[in-house]
């Protein structure tokens, strides 16, 4: 585990608009796929990548929402909502989807994945990060 | 000479619908479409874009609401929804589209 690196994905883009949203996540899954430390923060309108009941059958396009349940399961649990984008946009974490990893060191019990940090913990947070990669 | 406008960009993202909105004549129509959707949102410091356009008339598509996760009960007041069948009616009874990206 020496070797791992500190990895902050951030996302900034609304799902569908543009591939960003997409890519981000193929990325993000294969980087966890290598034992790294990863982490995720989804700001401005990124935020939106995790709204609930997303329902693309009538555009033809793939919803890929659900696959961001599936983090949890790569050890992705790190996952920082920065408040102000969500108020910003009238939304509060209700809106948004709940992502949960198991702790194995706690007998698989479930815990939240995700955290909603202000911009000024969200600075410190890219701070401690060896490597960000934005979308 | 009425228009329909689309608008397919967040306004939290892009200025594009209030420069849409500057430059629209009274009793335009703009049909907000893709990421343009987020901006019909209510409760947002950006919905005042929308809410203070009461020269023009709003619809979003709804099959765009659905992908995004957005319910048609939180859209601003007044912010009409429509499907396919309703943009193909707009862009006929308008006399010309303009599309703002």
């Amino acid at each position: 585990m020496s070797d791992a690196k500190k990895f902050m994905y951030i996302n900034r883009k609304a799902p569908y608009g543009t591939i960003y949203a997409w890519e981000s996540l193929e990325v993000v899954l294969i980087g966890a796929a290598f034992d790294q430390e990863v982490s995720l923060a989804f700001v401005d309108d990124g935020v939106y990548q995790l709204m609930k009941g997303q329902d693309t059958t009538e555009v033809g396009i793939k919803n890929f929402s659900p696959t961001y349940a599936a983090l949890g399961d790569y050890d992705v649990n790190k996952i920082y909502i920065e408040k102000e984008s969500l108020e910003a946009r009238g939304l509060t974490l209700d809106d948004l989807q709940h992502l949960v990893w198991e702790d194995e060191d706690e007998d698989w019990a479930e815990k939240d994945s995700i955290r909603v940090v202000t911009s000024a913990e969200l600075a410190e947070i890219f701070e401690q990060q060896d490597i960000t990669l934005s979308f | 000479m009425s228009i329909l406008h689309t608008v397919n960009k967040s306004t939290y993202e892009r200025d594009t619908l209030e420069a849409c909105v500057r430059l629209a004549a009274k009793g335009g129509s703009v049909l907000l479409i893709e990421d343009g959707v987020y901006s019909a949102m209510s409760g947002g410091n950006k919905s005042s874009v929308i809410e203070n356009a009461k020269d023009l008339s709003f619809y979003v598509l709804g099959p765009d609401i659905k992908a995004r996760g957005l319910s048609e009960d939180r859209l601003i007041d007044g912010v009409k929804v429509v499907d396919y069948k309703g943009f193909v009616e707009l862009s006929v009874s308008n006399d010309s589209v303009s599309a703002w990206l």
